[in-house]
């Protein structure tokens, strides 16, 4: 008799426990279940489908797809991602960590040095990128007449020119975003002991190769944890491009989300452009499990 | 030795000089220019500081584009989102750091991995969604799709995951309920967190382009990002205009971060990047 009351009364705390806790998340969740998790299933749903948004919806099973796969314009924006994906990762992973170990030593105005690397990470993209577009101008902008002074009498047209519109893309974004990775870099240093780089000067161990043997395998989590965040966002990359190149000139810039947001919000061929998300969305997962699993590997070795 | 490392001192000098000036010159060339008459803004070498400054520049901005109202909207929503990110992420990583239910686990990863998923692949059908719902041209919608994130749950959670348990077991043990614990220790100890969750929520929202971009087509709803955007398609050529609009754009963010980023690294190191 008393055990039993004695399992209610703990029966009830853990239903009381379950339903304080539910009401904790469900503020959050509700918003998230509606206005995340339901589109992402929509999405889903929607790459099988042919809607222009008004009328009613077909199923067209994998015709989407398909046609996808003969599509010069989806081609170029995939192909254009990965390229800007696999230049813009690790130039921004290099500058960061680099930064970020040369602002983790104990230098004077350390904190304003910080505060300027991190400053265009916040600042306005569309300002920035305002400014961005007059210094690289190609006919006056500051950068080709300092060129011109060095000698080069015929320097490139940046973002107006194919051949260098990627790389302007590029260089712009590293600059950007460095800042932002680079914080996450320093909150991953002041976890670095002290002692182990006392260790490393008993040795007789110089600035490089401190850096080699202490920081960077400490430093190992922070890093996966920062490609992984990185290689997400740089998949992602749209509102760059359209302040910077507005995909051109030609497609030489086309990326995959500017291709989705065209084909949907242009054409509104809506099936169609949730086809290609899923192609980017499937691209992310990929990138992100084989990267989840090379630091699963890693750390175990 | 000793003279190794005075070198090797001025050399680190040397290079955080220059990499200070790669990422202020755009900021200083456009503090310049944004006094400076469209016709001198190109000229080269470049005159940092105008024989005549042309202050005129910050105040025919505000007529020649609807410069308040831009600020006006951005900064309400800015706020309602910070507040209700805020206010919901923390609440709910209070659950998943502190409290035993059925199908944490579960939950927990589904937020994450939408982490995952690129905003831009289901934005197509959440803007269906919202036009259903009647949300076109509100600013309820830009709330709505930005104060929910994932991420800030992750975010608070993590950190609440460093703060231990038998804190919130003494609590209990006198007598406090978990609104209660949450409201008077868990908030007070997440200051870094908060911080610099604000930092990330204010800045994504302020500067936030693609959203307001879908969802506002009438001027009077604009926010700043597209409303600048607007100006400077529209006037192409007036770049002291164009710059001194854009000075204005980034003060909020300037304070917002100076006046919280004593806690920022900080606060990104005790959420706990280690993974």
């Amino acid at each position: 008799m008393e055990t039993q009351m004695k399992r209610d009364s703990l029966k009830k705390r853990k239903l009381k426990e379950r339903l304080t806790a539910y009401s904790f998340i469900a503020p959050n969740f509700i918003g998230f279940a509606i206005f995340t998790l339901g589109p992402i299933f929509f999405a889903i749903m929607l790459a099988f489908h042919q809607w222009d948004g008004s009328n009613d919806m077909t199923f067209i099973g994998l015709d989407n797809f398909r046609e996808m796969f003969g599509d010069d314009r989806v081609k170029d924006a995939l192909w254009n991602t990965i390229v800007y994906v696999l230049a813009t990762v690790p130039l921004t992973l290099a500058c960061a960590l680099f930064l970020a170990t040369l602002l983790n030593s104990k230098i004077k105005g350390r904190n304003i040095f910080r505060t300027i690397a991190f400053f265009p990470y916040v600042a306005s993209l569309v300002a920035v990128a305002a400014v961005w577009n007059m210094i690289f101008h190609p006919v006056n902008g500051p950068i080709n007449e300092i060129l011109r002074m060095i000698g080069i009498l015929d320097p490139p047209r940046w973002a107006a020119d194919s051949e260098w519109a990627m790389f302007t893309l590029v260089l712009f974004s590293v600059w950007k975003q460095m800042g932002y990775y680079m914080v996450i870099f320093l909150a991953g240093l002041q976890g670095v002991s002290e002692e182990l780089y006392e260790a490393a000067n008993l040795d007789g161990a110089g600035r490089w190769g401190k850096f080699w043997h202490v920081t960077l395998p400490q430093l190992r989590p922070v890093t996966f944890f920062v490609l992984m965040i990185l290689t997400i966002n740089s998949f992602k990359v749209y509102d760059f491009v359209y302040m910077i190149t507005q995909a051109g000139p030609g497609t030489s810039t086309l990326v995959l989300v500017y291709e989705i947001y065209n084909t949907a919000f242009l054409n509104w061929n809506l099936g169609y452009s949730s086809a290609i998300s899923m192609l980017l969305l499937g691209l992310v997962l990929i990138v992100t499990l084989v990267q989840f699993l090379g630091e699963k590997k890693f750390t175990n070795q | 030795m000793k003279s190794n490392k005075v070198v090797s001192k001025f050399f680190i000098y040397i290079l955080l000089i220059a990499v200070t000036i790669t990422m202020i010159f755009p900021f200083l060339w456009m503090l310049s220019s944004s006094i400076k008459f469209d016709r001198d803004i190109f000229i080269f070498p470049i005159q940092w500081i105008p024989d005549q400054p042309v202050w005129s520049n910050f105040i025919d901005i505000w007529t020649r584009i609807p410069l308040a109202t831009f600020i006006y909207n951005t900064a309400k929503i800015t706020l309602i989102v910070t507040l209700l990110q805020l206010t919901t992420s923390s609440f709910a990583a209070y659950a998943f750091s502190k409290l035993e239910f059925k199908g944490r686990n579960l939950l927990f990863v589904a937020y994450i991995a939408t982490i995952a998923v690129p905003w831009q692949a289901y934005m197509v059908p959440q803007f269906i969604m919202m036009r259903s719902l009647g949300l076109n041209n509100t600013h309820l919608a830009i709330i709505l799709l930005q104060a929910f994130s994932a991420f800030g749950v992750f975010m608070m959670r993590q950190f609440y995951q460093g703060i231990p348990d038998s804190l919130i077991e003494a609590a209990r043990m006198d007598g406090m309920n978990d609104y209660q614990i949450y409201y008077r220790i868990m908030l007070p100890l997440s200051k870094p967190a908060l911080s610099t969750l604000t930092i990330f929520t204010f800045v994504n929202t302020w500067n936030d382009f693609l959203g307001p971009l879908l969802y506002l087509t009438r001027d009077e709803l604009k926010t700043i990002q597209i409303g600048l955007r607007m100006f400077i398609t529209q006037y192409s050529a007036e770049y002291g205009l164009i710059m001194a609009a854009s000075v204005v754009v980034l003060i909020p963010v300037l304070v917002v971060f100076l006046s919280l980023q004593r806690h920022f690294v900080q606060g990104v190191a005790a959420i706990g990047v280690k993974g």
